[in-house]
């Protein structure tokens, strides 16, 4: 899922859905200077990363984040990244005790 | 935004060393990782032991030592979600974890950086947090728990 997000077009289409909410594979294309075939393409990875999900709603297919996915991802992180403070305070407190 | 490593430093007020010693002396490594562990650290093997941590005593930590390059750099590699000791994790991908040290004014800097999240499957990293989440809250101010999160 990590990788999902690691391509900068990618990010920039996650921004967008996180702001402006449910958009069209039109209004996700307008603007920008990708084309919507490779927009396309980018959805469907993020889709199959469980981080987006589109829905067709009449004649459009609209996309929205899965912002629980999103929040396990950077939770995640967050915890291996807690743990290692932790692990870098017990390092310093064991040796930073000794007797000199 | 990177999501694929995380980087982390500290300063210690000790001789590069001593700080050697406690990072790549097993025993001294599961003093302050809070693990037993039952090999030496050697470059291009693995080294495995009891987590000692109260609680998590059923968990095992498992880590294949890459590089040894003396009072400068440690590496190894292992499985940061492994959760479940009857589980087999061989499989999966592991997260690369790097130390390096540098002498400083006041003594020695560590740096550790953790990489290769980008590659771990979503599931398991949704199941490792979902277990671990009550158990965080409560431990958090005592941790240090690298491998196994867990119940």
């Amino acid at each position: 899922m990590f990788a999902a997000l690691g391509d900068p077009t990618r990010l920039r289409l996650v921004a967008r859905l996180g702001s402006e909410g449910p958009l069209s594979i039109a209004r996700l294309t307008d603007g920008s200077d990708v084309t919507r075939q490779a927009v396309s393409k980018h959805l469907r990875v993020l889709a199959g990363a469980g981080l987006a999900r589109g829905a067709r709603e009449g004649r459009e297919q609209v996309w929205r984040l899965e912002a629980a996915r999103l929040d396990e991802a950077r939770r995640s992180l967050e915890l291996v990244s807690r743990r290692w403070d932790d692990a870098l305070l017990r390092l310093k407190a064991s040796l930073e005790g000794e007797p000199q | 935004m990177t999501t694929d490593r995380i980087e982390k430093e500290i300063v210690v007020r000790a001789p590069r060393a001593r700080v050697w010693r406690a990072l790549t002396d097993a025993r001294e490594f599961g003093q302050w990782f809070r693990v037993e562990m039952e090999d030496e650290f050697a470059a291009g093997a693995p080294a495995r032991g009891r987590i000692t941590y109260p609680g998590y005593e059923h968990l095992r930590l498992e880590v294949h030592v890459e590089r040894v390059e003396p009072e400068r750099l440690f590496s190894f590699r292992w499985h940061p979600y492994a959760v479940d000791p009857k589980q087999d994790y061989s499989s999966e991908p592991m997260t690369l974890v790097v130390f390096e040290l540098d002498e400083v004014e006041g003594g020695t800097r560590v740096r550790v950086t953790e990489s290769g999240f980008d590659r771990i499957p979503l599931a398991r990293r949704a199941e490792a947090f979902g277990m671990n989440s009550q158990g965080w809250a409560e431990q958090v101010q005592n941790i240090a728990r690298h491998v196994g999160e867990t119940k």
